[in-house]
C-alpha cells in the first residue's frame, strides 16, 4: 500500500507540480514550435511519452548495470544521448514497418524528439532523484503526460489568440512567449498540493 | 587505464547501438517504390494542395503506387503531366487550364455596408457577424483572405473587391477553397462572358442590395442563342459547354452583371506585392 501511495505521488507531482514543460522548462522548443494545432499538439505529446517510457526503461538498467559498477557516473550524460538517439531512430524503423498509418500520423516529430532535452532530462532526473525501476518508469509516464497535457493547453489558448486583436509589436511569438508565462504562472499553483494529498 | 574502460565502455555502447541499427534496419526494410522519387523530381515542389493531396511527397507516391491520375497537378499543368505519364508508361490525357473568377461585382459605391464593422479584418472572421456589413450578404467582403491564401500572389483587392491577375493565377483552387462566401470558381482560361454576380435574392432585393446585382430578369435566357444561360435561384448561370462568347447576353443584361470578361481583367490602380522566391 506504501509503495502504491508512492507511486501515486511520483505520477501526480510530476504531471502537475514538477510539469517539465511549465516548471523545469525542459522541451520548450516543441512547446512553441508544433503547438499551433490540436492534434499536431496531441501526436508530438504521445510520441514524447512513449519515448520517455522506452528511454528509461532502456537507460536506468545502463545507469545502474554499467556506469555504476565501473565508476564512470560522468558519462552519464554521453551515454543517455547515444542510447535515446539510436532508440528513437529504432523506433522509426518499427513503426514504419508495423504501423504505417501512425508512423505517417507522427510524421517529422519522430525524429525531432531525437534530441529533445525533456527526454534526457527526464532520464537524468530518475537517477538524480534515486528511484527504482518501477518508480523511474511511473515518473516518466508522468512527465509524458504531463507534457502532453502542456501541448494540448497551450494550443487550446494559442487557437483562442488567434482570433482576437493583439498589438502589432506583441504578434507572433512575443504574445505566444507571454502565453506560455502565464500558464506556467498558473501551473505553480500547484506547489505543494500532490505531497499532502495523503497526509 | 582508467580512461581507457571509459573509453571502450562508451565504444562497446556505441557499436552495440550501431549494429542494433543496422540490423533492425535491415530485417525491418520498406521497400520503397523508386518511380516516386522520379516523379517527385517532376512536380512543382510547391505543395499547394491543388490535386487533393497533402503535398507533392503524398501525390508522388500515390501516383508511384498507381491508379491515380497523373493530370491532377494543376500549376505543373501540361508539361508535368506528360512527364510523369511519360514516366508511369500510360497515356498522357489533356488537360484544362482553369483561372480562378469572382463573381462579385458590388464595388464600395455600389454595395454600401449596412454596418460599421471593427472585428479582425479577415473575411472569415467577418462573414461569422451576420454574413458581414455589406448590404448584400452574397457577395466580396473585401478583407482579402483569397489574397492571403494565393501561392503565386496573383489577387489584390480593390474598391472592396477582389482581383485576380489571370497572368499569374496558377489555377491551385486555393482561394475557391478559403472564400467564405464560395463566390470564387474556378473557369476554363479562355472564357469570355461571365456573371459577375452571386446574389440569389429576388429582384427587387437584390437590387436594393446592391446597383450592380443580377436581378433574375430572363432577358439573358431568353436571347442566347445557344441556350447556354439558365436562371436558378434568381441568379443567371452561364453552361461553358454551351456558351460561344457572342456576347449577345451582355449587351441585353439591365444591370451590367453580365460582363464580358477579357481575361486578364485588372483595375489599373492593383498593386500586386511581388513574388518572393
Amino acid at each position: 500500500m506504501e509503495t502504491f501511495k508512492l507511486l501515486i505521488v511520483i505520477l501526480l507531482s510530476s504531471v502537475l507540480v514538477d510539469n517539465y514543460v511549465l516548471s523545469r522548462f525542459l522541451g520548450i522548443c516543441p512547446f512553441l514550435g508544433v503547438s499551433k494545432k490540436l492534434d499536431q499538439a496531441t501526436g508530438m505529446g504521445v510520441a514524447v511519452t512513449v519515448v520517455m517510457l522506452i528511454a528509461t526503461a532502456v537507460t536506468w538498467p545502463i545507469q545502474y548495470l554499467v556506469l555504476n559498477p565501473l565508476k564512470l557516473g560522468y558519462l552519464q550524460n554521453i551515454a543517455f544521448i547515444l542510447v535515446i538517439a539510436t532508440l528513437v531512430q529504432i523506433l522509426e524503423v518499427i513503426l514504419k514497418k508495423f504501423s504505417p498509418s501512425l508512423y505517417k500520423g507522427l510524421g517529422v516529430y519522430l525524429p525531432l524528439i531525437t534530441t529533445n532535452c525533456a527526454v534526457l532530462g527526464v532520464t537524468i532526473n530518475n537517477i538524480i532523484d534515486g528511484y527504482n525501476f518501477l518508480e523511474s518508469m511511473v515518473s516518466s509516464l508522468g512527465c509524458g503526460i504531463g507534457f502532453l497535457f502542456a501541448m494540448v493547453l497551450f494550443s487550446g489558448l494559442r487557437s483562442r489568440i488567434d482570433d482576437s486583436h493583439i498589438p502589432t509589436p506583441f504578434r507572433g511569438l512575443a504574445v505566444t512567449l507571454i502565453a506560455a508565462s502565464f500558464i506556467s504562472l498558473a501551473f505553480m499553483g500547484f506547489g505543494g498540493i500532490v505531497e499532502n494529498i495523503f497526509a | 587505464m582508467e580512461i581507457l574502460i571509459a573509453f571502450l565502455v562508451m565504444f562497446a555502447v556505441a557499436v552495440v547501438a550501431g549494429i542494433l541499427l543496422l540490423v533492425i534496419s535491415h530485417f525491418f526494410a520498406v521497400p520503397e517504390n523508386p518511380q516516386k522519387q522520379i516523379i517527385r523530381e517532376c512536380l512543382p515542389g510547391i505543395n499547394c494542395g491543388a490535386c487533393g493531396y497533402k503535398g507533392c511527397d503524398d501525390y508522388a507516391a500515390a501516383l508511384a503506387e498507381g491508379g491515380v491520375k497523373p493530370s491532377l497537378c494543376i500549376p505543373g499543368a501540361q508539361s508535368v503531366a506528360d512527364r510523369i505519364s511519360d514516366i508511369l508508361g500510360i497515356e498522357p490525357e489533356p488537360i484544362k487550364d482553369v483561372v480562378a473568377f469572382v463573381a462579385c461585382n458590388g464595388y464600395c459605391e455600389a454595395n454600401p455596408p449596412k454596418a460599421t464593422y471593427e472585428g479582425v479584418k479577415t473575411c472569415y472572421a467577418a462573414s461569422m457577424i451576420y454574413g458581414g456589413a455589406h448590404s448584400c450578404r452574397f457577395g466580396c467582403l473585401g478583407y482579402g483572405d483569397c489574397a492571403t491564401a494565393c501561392p503565386s500572389k496573383a489577387i489584390c483587392m480593390v474598391d472592396g473587391i477582389a482581383h485576380v491577375d489571370t497572368a499569374r493565377c496558377i489555377g491551385c483552387g486555393l482561394c475557391a477553397k478559403t472564400c467564405p462566401k464560395h463566390i470564387i470558381s474556378m473557369l476554363p482560361q479562355e472564357t469570355l462572358t461571365a456573371v459577375m454576380c452571386s446574389n440569389k435574392q429576388k429582384g427587387a432585393d437584390a437590387r436594393k442590395a446592391c446597383k450592380n446585382a443580377c436581378i433574375g430578369c430572363k432577358k439573358c435566357e431568353k436571347v442566347c442563342p445557344n441556350g447556354a444561360i439558365s436562371v436558378v435561384d434568381n441568379l443567371a448561370v452561364v453552361d461553358y459547354t454551351k456558351c460561344t462568347n457572342c456576347e449577345t447576353c451582355i449587351k441585353e443584361c439591365p444591370t451590367g452583371c453580365l460582363k464580358s470578361v477579357f481575361f486578364p481583367d485588372i483595375p489599373e490602380n492593383c498593386e500586386f506585392e511581388d513574388l518572393v522566391d
